[in-house]
């Protein structure tokens, strides 16, 4: 057989990178994962703060209900019109902002920080690769993702307004709203999970492929493990959203039912399509991908404090294996508990049962991770700076959104819980002080690799201190307000049903004064949390030019090959050849000389 | 410094990079298209009606010997570039796309013959049967009817059989495209000139008939729209349609640029014919799969 070896790709490449690629390649059209991984950061971060914002709004109207809302309620009325009339926010505008609170914190800022940023970042780094796999492919990453955001943003300026299906866009209710909102929703999130299915083969295949020598499975830093079981969940668990998305765009485009039942019957009339649907159909696709993506909004936080935690006790993880093993438990198990956010749709005890069981199996190795965790600072000489505050916020804070979790994953006390201020008590525990502080935290760790300077630390104390704060004053009541019976999204925070309103005199179940009392209580604690903010924001901008410059590249001293590169990284990361010799976490190793040996240091020779 | 393996596999996985890359990619698309097969699963087991024969069989058979024909050829193609023949390479290359567009051109047809083809639905059973002796007269009436439940599966034995619900199926004159209920109110039409279609198992078409829109309660072409059957059928065959699309855009382009490749790099040519040729398959496993659930059962 004729083979075709000869080769001549190396000899054509190697004079790509001498040239001065201009700007549009460096920084819009770059195919270098760190510039992406910036570029996704930023646009995540500014999705994130806008996110928030939404949630300000509708924080004023919870707790003032038509009451125009201050400083921005006449912007509102201007750019949106009737739906804003006099500043007041309208139910519809609600909803929209309720809807696309959910899916901008969810798709557009806290995974793309946690998966995309940071693991583009961070990972070829950690692995010592010289990029991703796939540079092109990133890039399509990026500009895919952009495109979705962009979307999603002008759909809040179409008539009718952006999607008011909520966050989960349920059918039949999202499918019969008679405006386009859902329709740009729908086509945003084809764009998202495009996005992030280049993103999760890219990963998966850097891990795979371009480990440097030496980098056994089991010398793998724990962050790029976790950021690899993450794309394991983006690959598999998406599509099926993707294949309910583009269902429920026929349904809205060409007027199928999918989603729609037979006999359905909408404002008093019955519906004009043929019907023979499944509204459950929809609710089983959504949360195929919606249950693990909680764990894709979750492991690489956990892999970011990991690194962290390490790195300021100045001693090896407690049980790297056991962290292992459990999160790539945590990713097969994620794949078959999706129905526990189903047990109100009547689909039976029986399925009920086996989704409460795989429910409770899935804490197990949630807990070992935290477990690990705790036990790493156990005689640690803790370096308390910015980062590892942040770090050590997460753990309880963590705590408690997953221990609040287990109520509502038994059916019984879901029955009560169920769609009430409990729940998002408990998932914003899980994502706001749990992910969002752990993505602080790396942002204060790894920005010194990528900008040559550290971030400041008053400011970022400031930060941390009043945000820790804020977070637990605005959901810790809503853990009571839920117990109450308060139901979520309700655009006069449950007005209607209170006891001060003459129409619920003498009922029971009316909500108390004390509870629409928090209400108001929790707003102000949102807004000192935006107060948090200020010092972050200055501090990321500020350090830039301002900031203390690192003594050396490894200005943490960390093992890890992320920080045996220069600072910042060139194109290719690496200057010299990088073999790995040993584990990640090789701090305080007796008779050494420095308290940690990088993962590319040979055995040194010890004292005698 | 080089992204390593993106020809020669590495050692420990036995993979380059871009074959490794495609299997991930796959992996995803079988759960893509494994949700829409679970849709089609779910609506079915809980339909009460579910529409039987409305695909012509040789036609989809037809159209499946022409996949997997275009599957042994694409295979040919890479083979004869592992043995070095560039123009054996083009020949099996270029007949694969010419069948991935014989495909697209019989699926499209199948489309349009859809696309022109109506169901109506009466207002009333007393109206229903009017309409249904004026098309096949008194005795033909009873049969048709009869074909509905034969053609119709009625599979929920608790489903109540409800005599006016059998719609009619036939043409409107002209063979416009797309029509319904909803457009010839908006057009304020009065009547519609249809064409019935024959008896099952004949082929004496009966005369057009009058009818007047006012006695139509749901008028649908065989579009989504028409039920959850020709919904999903779209849905699926056109996503599919779309990767067969995509699939020989790909292919195309590998074909055009094989000179200028071939000269540049024979190996990693090779090897980007391996992968597409792994969508290539992929493509096709789809459609085997989809034959029989759409067409034969």
């Amino acid at each position: 057989m004729q083979a075709t070896t000869s080769t001549h790709t190396e000899a054509a490449h190697s004079h790509e990178h001498h040239h001065d690629p201009g700007f549009l390649r460096s920084y819009v059209f770059s195919t270098d994962h760190k510039v992406i991984g910036i570029q996704y950061g930023f646009t995540a971060l500014a999705f994130l703060f806008f996110g928030f914002l939404l949630m300000m709004c509708m924080r004023w109207q919870i707790a003032k209900p038509g009451v125009p809302i201050p400083i921005v309620g006449g912007m509102l009325e201007a750019m949106l019109g009737d739906v804003a009339k006099g500043g007041v926010m309208s139910p519809d505008l609600y909803n929209a902002f309720g809807a696309m609170h959910g899916t901008i914190m969810v798709f557009l800022a806290v995974v793309p920080l946690a998966f995309a940023a940071f693991g583009n970042y961070v990972v070829p780094l950690q692995i010592g690769a010289v990029d991703m796999a796939f540079p092109r492919v990133n890039m399509a990453s990026y500009q895919c993702f952009a495109a979705g955001g962009v979307v999603m943003f002008v759909s809040f300026f179409i008539p009718g307004g952006a999607a008011q299906g909520g966050w989960t866009s349920y059918s039949p209710l999202a499918s019969v709203i008679p405006t386009n909102g859902q329709t740009f929703w729908l086509i945003g999130m084809v764009l998202l999970i495009t996005s992030s299915l280049l993103g999760a083969v890219n990963f998966i295949a850097t891990v795979i492929q371009l480990r440097a020598p030496g980098l056994t499975w089991m010398r793998m830093p724990f962050f790029t493990w976790a950021q690899f079981v993450t794309a394991f969940i983006l690959l598999l668990a998406f599509p099926p959203l993707e294949a309910a998305g583009i269902l429920q765009l026929v349904d809205k485009v060409f007027g199928s039912s999918f989603f729609l039942p037979t006999g359905l019957v909408v404002s008093g009339k019955p519906y004009d399509v043929s019907g023979g649907g499944s509204p459950l159909l929809w609710q089983h696709l959504f949360w195929f991908l919606g249950h693990p993506e909680v764990y894709v909004l979750i492991l690489p936080a956990m892999g970011v404090i990991s690194e962290i935690i390490a790195c300021n006790t100045r001693k090896p993880l407690w049980g790297y294996k056991s962290l292992v093993y459990s999160v790539l438990a945590v990713g097969f198990i994620s794949f078959i508990v999706w129905a526990h956010h189903m047990y109100l749709t009547g689909m039976g005890t029986k399925i009920s049962t086996f989704f409460q069981t795989t429910t409770m199996i899935i804490s197990i190795p949630s807990v070992i991770i935290l477990t690990c965790l705790f036990m790493s600072l156990w005689g640690g000489s803790i370096r308390f700076n910015t980062p590892m505050l942040f770090s050590l916020a997460f753990l309880p804070m963590f705590g408690i959104g997953g221990l609040t979790g287990l109520p509502l994953g038994f059916n019984f006390s879901d029955l009560h819980l169920h769609d009430s201020y409990y729940v998002i008590a408990h998932f914003h525990y899980v994502v706001a002080p749990g992910t969002i502080f752990a993505l602080f935290a790396g942002i204060y760790f790894w920005y010194p690799k990528m900008t040559g300077r550290y971030m400041d630390e008053t400011l970022g104390k400031i930060h941390f201190w009043l945000s820790l704060v804020g977070m637990n004053l605005v959901f810790m009541p809503m853990f009571f307000q839920g117990l109450y019976g308060m139901s979520r999204r309700m655009s006069d925070g449950g007005a209607t049903y209170a006891l001060t309103n003459p129409a619920n005199e003498g009922v029971v179940t009316a909500l108390t004064t004390t509870v629409m009392k928090l209400n108001v209580f929790v707003t102000h604690a949102a807004v000192l949390l935006l107060i948090a903010q200020v010092p972050f924001i200055i501090n990321v901008f500020m350090s830039m030019f301002n900031g203390k410059k690192v003594e050396s590249d490894n200005p943490w001293q960390a093992t890890t090959l992320d920080w045996q590169t220069p600072t910042p990284p060139p194109h290719g990361n690496f200057t010299k050849e990088i073999v790995v010799y040993r584990g990640p976490y090789e701090y305080s190793v007796p008779g050494h000389p420095t308290d940690f040996t990088p993962q590319n240091a040979p055995e040194p020779k010890l004292a005698k | 410094m080089e992204i390593p393996y993106t020809v020669k596999p590495r050692p420990d996985t036995g993979l380059y990079n871009a074959k490794l890359g495609i299997w991930l990619f796959l992996a995803s698309e079988v759960m893509l298209f494994g949700g829409l097969f679970s849709s089609y699963i779910l609506l079915r087991v809980g339909a009460d009606l579910w529409p039987h024969g409305m695909l012509s069989i040789p036609i989809g058979t037809f159209n499946t010997f022409v996949l997997i024909a275009s599957s042994v050829t694409v295979v040919m193609s890479w083979a004869s570039l592992k043995l070095g023949k560039l123009a054996s390479f083009k020949l099996y290359m270029a007949l694969t796309i010419a069948c991935a567009f014989g495909f697209l051109g019989v699926k499209s047809y199948e489309y349009y013959v859809k696309f022109t083809h109506y169901d109506v639905w009466f207002k009333d059973d007393a109206t229903a049967q009017k309409y249904f002796i004026a098309a096949y007269g008194e005795k033909g009436e009873a049969d048709v009817r009869k074909q509905f439940v034969e053609r119709f599966h009625l599979h929920n034995t608790k489903a109540t059989y409800d005599p006016h619900e059998i719609q009619m199926a036939g043409h409107l004159q002209g063979n416009p495209l797309f029509a319904s209920h909803k457009t010839l109110a908006k057009a304020k039409t009065e009547k519609i000139m249809f064409d019935p279609d024959p008896k099952f198992g004949s082929h004496d078409h009966p005369k057009a008939i009058e009818v007047l829109v006012s006695d139509v309660k749901r008028m649908s072409a065989y579009v989504p729209a028409h039920s959850t059957y020709f919904a999903i059928y779209f849905t699926i065959t056109a996503l599919h349609g779309l990767h067969v699309l995509g699939g020989a855009l790909v292919l195309g382009y590998f074909l055009l640029t094989a000179d200028k490749w071939w000269k540049k790099a024979p190996e990693q040519f090779a090897n980007r014919i391996e992968v597409g040729g792994l969508f290539w398959h992929f493509v096709d496993l789809v459609w085997i799969f989809l034959f029989p659930i759409i067409y034969l059962l």
